[in-house]
């Protein structure tokens, strides 16, 4: 049976050669050939889209994005591994609710909720209407860093609390049991028994957190003002707005290379591979 | 005692900030004025206007059915290749596994453009095609995802055992193995059209002529400030998902019981 | 269950194929405008008439629609785009020449507007409407009595202040400000130009194209930079917000109808542009976009206070200042790198 299903998979093959891995490939092309080349008889290799990158302009604009994307993982892993923490207490029934509370909000458009924070944080928002009622005086909130991190926090905690959540209840509680008979307190329990069992759940949370964080336009260019210029607004302005694809191909390829790297790391803590899947 | 009242405050933040921007969408999509922020009184006037906007009806049509369509699709594709990656073995195996993850793990914005690039290489007219195909490669993986763990765990023998008793493979695996991964092929289902309706970026740059989503259409108007027929139609649509997530989580809840209550006599 | 939800979704796919269908036997008319750019119930109208469907799309910046248009991933009949856009199509054989017999009405568009550079003997474009950039302030809280870009650099409203996320039109501002032509492509001015918007920065509240207005109606920001009809608009909607051309100079603008040469059906394209050009559709779009005609016969017929507002009827002394964006080829990488750099600092 084994051996005969295996060939269920090829035809799925044939389609990631055509849909995955051509356009990865065509987007590695453009990245080492000039603006000039029309097809293949006038095709031109360089390496000058890569230079170009290390240009401290350019790595600016890397840094500043994954800083960006650090602070945020790093809020999103503070406030989201107590909340698994506690779901994972939480006795049965009500642990599929409070699971089902912190998903839901991803069913509204993401667009839409980001949009949403315009009205909350604005100038004449509902915030600054709360604290001029009173008595505190207004305050500029919108168009700032922090509102583009607050925007990534708000977008991908759940990301972080489901993966925690999950290497959490999976725990064997009779680990927990056997550490309490042996007389260490509570806190020793945490740090030495629960916490290096979360690991897997922890990392590939932060992945899953800090990777569309780090590749983010829009949040940057609603709630930021475009006054900090992301990787994912650098891509999308040369594709769309500068009409330099061999550049905006480098970039992406590096963006990507970045990506397998994580990925690789990700690999090693043996986190399997079900990230996004754990999201139901 | 203190503890737990302690973790039941720190839940009630957390999900007060999950939900404030759906609070306030929902309620502004009730707002008389247009602007956004101020209250002025109660309105049903938007959902009225709902009916008549042509670019939503049409950002809506092309949602829904590129999101069942794609979702439809990409389970049967995504089914059939997860039940023959399972039987793989060793490096083919890990290879194929990580190629079906890089959609899943790449920045969006990669994809779209990747994808961008390649129906320009193929000279592919752009629209609902290519918009389709696209939403198919991104939601693959992802179905494969929810089956591949079902799979792991079930039991090579009941396919063996079907097969002595006399059952061909595509037998077997109409009778034996669908039915017993069924709950990740649904799951995969629902996530695909979940992923689809949500999506914004590859869209963006595999859409074409007429062919336009919601979250496209959400996007030029949160540049210039949102028509609160957008926040109607998102309030309907959340409630609808909403509505019917409670449905289902009580027929399954009753089911459970019913099938304890069989067991108990 | 699973059964029945895929069965009802079954009936939904079909029902959905089944409208999405039965429009296809009609001719097709594929039109790509920018954002709110037309008054819509005009293509329903359009449709009825000449029993065809349209499809339509908007964009929100000439440089995404020229991107798509020459990679070959567009195939439109009839765009509305601006004109060193159009005059950088026709300079790449993009745009097909247009019959004039199918557009009798082509007769009342002024002639101020036609054998413009961009298009030097009127055969690929016709005039759609046209407008200016300036400063969108609120009259509680701004002193224009300077009338000067200089405005935007002003200290007391640090933070109040809306620039675009557009680059030729900010450099616009600072280049004029420093009393240069808004086409330069001298290095040297254009680093100066670079250096006023990096001091510009820290004052600046958010870099938005489009969303201005409504930020300036709901009175959270005191200055915005915007094109004419935007302050139109939000001036109608709140009456403490005033516009001002500052004297230095502007940018004067023609956005225009033309044919790209992907076009599949040419003549319903010309049928449609003279249909725009008639009184009546232009008095109507008038309405909805709210910048300046160059319709001849709607511009007698709109109302009186339109066109006491400088935004819409411009003055000729403003006019005679502005200076009109030219194609700059390959130089645009100058303004492009720059403008980087302003927005990674």
């Amino acid at each position: 049976m084994k051996d005969r299903t295996k060939y269920f998979a090829y035809p799925y093959v044939l389609w990631m050669i055509i849909f995955i891995a051509l356009p990865s490939f065509l987007v590695l092309l453009y990245s080492i050939t000039t603006k000039e080349s029309n097809g293949l008889t006038t095709i031109q290799f360089t390496l000058e889209n890569y230079k170009k990158f290390f240009d401290p302009l350019y790595l600016n604009i890397l840094w500043d994005s994954i800083y960006l994307a650090a602070i945020s993982t790093v809020i999103c892993l503070l406030i989201g591994y107590p909340a698994a923490f506690i779901i994972s207490n939480t006795n049965l029934s009500k642990r599929n609710t409070l699971l089902f509370l912190c998903i839901m909000p991803m069913w509204m458009n993401m667009l839409l909720r980001t949009y949403a924070w315009m009205t909350i944080l604005g100038n004449n928002g509902i915030l600054n209407n709360l604290f001029s009622l009173i008595g505190l005086p207004k305050l500029n909130m919108l168009y700032t860093k922090g509102a583009t991190i607050m925007g990534m926090v708000y977008n991908f905690l759940p990301f972080m609390i489901l993966p925690i959540y999950t290497a959490l209840s999976k725990m064997d509680k009779a680990l927990l049991e056997a550490a309490d008979d042996l007389g260490a307190d509570k806190k020793t329990v945490f740090i030495k028994v629960i916490l290096p069992l979360s690991m897997p759940g922890v990392i590939s949370g932060i992945i899953m957190v800090f990777m569309p964080a780090v590749s983010t336009f829009i949040i940057p260019q609603l709630l930021g003002g475009n006054k900090n210029m992301m990787i994912g607004n650098l891509v999308e302005k040369l594709f769309i707005l500068n009409g330099d694809w061999n550049f905006g191909s480098a970039i992406s390829i590096v963006m990507m290379v970045i990506i397998l790297i994580s990925m690789s790391i990700m690999n090693k803590f043996d986190v399997d591979k079900e990230g996004g899947a754990r999201l139901w | 005692m203190v503890k737990k009242y302690l973790s039941k405050i720190y839940m009630g933040i957390i999900f007060i900030f999950l939900y404030a921007p759906i609070v306030v969408l929902a309620v502004f999509s009730f707002n008389e004025s247009k602007s956004r922020g101020h209250w002025t009184g109660f309105t049903l006037k938007w959902y009225v206007d709902l009916f008549h906007d042509r670019d939503i009806r049409l950002a809506f049509y092309y949602t829904i059915s590129i999101a069942i369509i794609s979702a439809i699709i990409s389970t049967i594709i995504g089914t059939i290749a997860a039940i023959g990656i399972n039987s793989m073995k060793g490096k083919a195996k890990s290879l194929i596994l990580n190629v079906n993850y890089l959609p899943v793990v790449n920045p969006d914005i990669v994809t779209g453009i990747s994808l961008m690039i390649l129906y320009i290489a193929f000279n592919m007219d752009f629209g609902f095609n290519t918009m389709l195909i696209s939403h198919i490669v991104f939601n693959i993986p992802y179905v494969i995802l929810c089956i591949l763990p079902k799979l792991k765990q079930l039991d090579v023998h009941m396919t063996e055992a079907a097969m002595d008793l006399g059952a061909t493979p595509m037998y077997a695996l109409r009778k034996v193995i669908i039915p017993e991964i069924k709950p990740g092929i649904v799951t995969g289902f629902l996530m695909a059209f979940t992923l689809s309706i949500d999506d914004f970026i590859i869209s963006y740059f595999t859409k074409g002529e007429g062919v336009t989503n919601l979250s496209i259409v959400i996007y030029s108007m949160a540049r210039r400030g949102v028509r609160p027929t957008i926040n109607a139609l998102s309030t309907i649509m959340l409630s609808v998902v909403l509505i019917l997530m409670i449905l289902i989580n009580k027929r399954t809840n009753g089911m459970e019981k019913a099938k304890k209550l069989k067991e108990k006599r | 269950m699973v059964k029945k939800i895929f069965l009802i979704v079954m009936v939904l796919l079909m029902l959905f194929t089944v409208a999405g269908c039965g429009s296809t036997e009609k001719e097709v008319l594929s039109i790509l405008n920018y954002d709110i750019y037309i008054d819509r119930d005009l293509l329903k109208e359009f449709e009825k008439e000449n029993n065809v469907k349209i499809k339509y799309d908007t964009y929100s910046t000439p440089e995404e629609m020229y991107i798509k248009a020459k990679a070959g991933a567009t195939s439109y009949d009839l765009i509305i785009s601006s004109e060193y856009m159009i005059e950088r199509m026709i300079n790449e054989g993009m745009v097909n020449k247009l019959n004039f017999d199918n557009i009798p009405n082509y007769k009342y568009i002024d002639e101020d507007f036609k054998n413009h550079p961009y298009d030097p003997n009127n055969e690929y474009s016709v005039p759609y409407f046209w407008g200016t950039l300036g400063i969108l302030y609120n009259k509680n809280t701004v002193d224009a009595s300077s009338e000067s870009w200089a405005m935007l650099w002003d200290e007391n409203h640090s933070q109040r202040i809306i620039m675009m996320d557009s680059q030729r039109d900010s450099f616009a501002a600072a280049l004029k400000l420093l009393g240069y032509s808004l086409n330069t492509v001298n290095e040297k001015e254009l680093d100066e130009a670079k250096e006023l918007l990096l001091q510009q920065k820290p004052l600046v509240m958010a870099y938005i194209t489009d969303g201005a207005p409504d930020i300036m109606v709901n009175e959270e920001a005191d200055m915005a930079l915007v094109w004419s009809g935007e302050a139109v608009s939000a001036m109608a909607e709140n009456e403490n917000l005033g516009f001002v051309i500052p004297k230095e100079g502007s940018n004067i603008w023609i956005d225009a109808m033309f044919i790209p040469s992907t076009s599949k059906n040419q003549p319903l394209a010309e049928k449609f542009i003279n249909f725009l050009c008639s009184i009546e559709a232009t008095l109507r779009n008038i309405n909805e976009v709210w910048y300046s005609t160059v319709h001849t016969e709607a511009k007698k017929q709109v109302d009186e206070e339109l066109l006491n507002n400088p935004a819409f009827n411009i003055p000729d002394e403003d006019i005679e200042k502005m200076e009109m964006f030219r194609d700059p080829k390959e130089f645009i990488d100058l303004y492009t790198e720059r403008w980087t750099e302003i927005a990674a600092q």
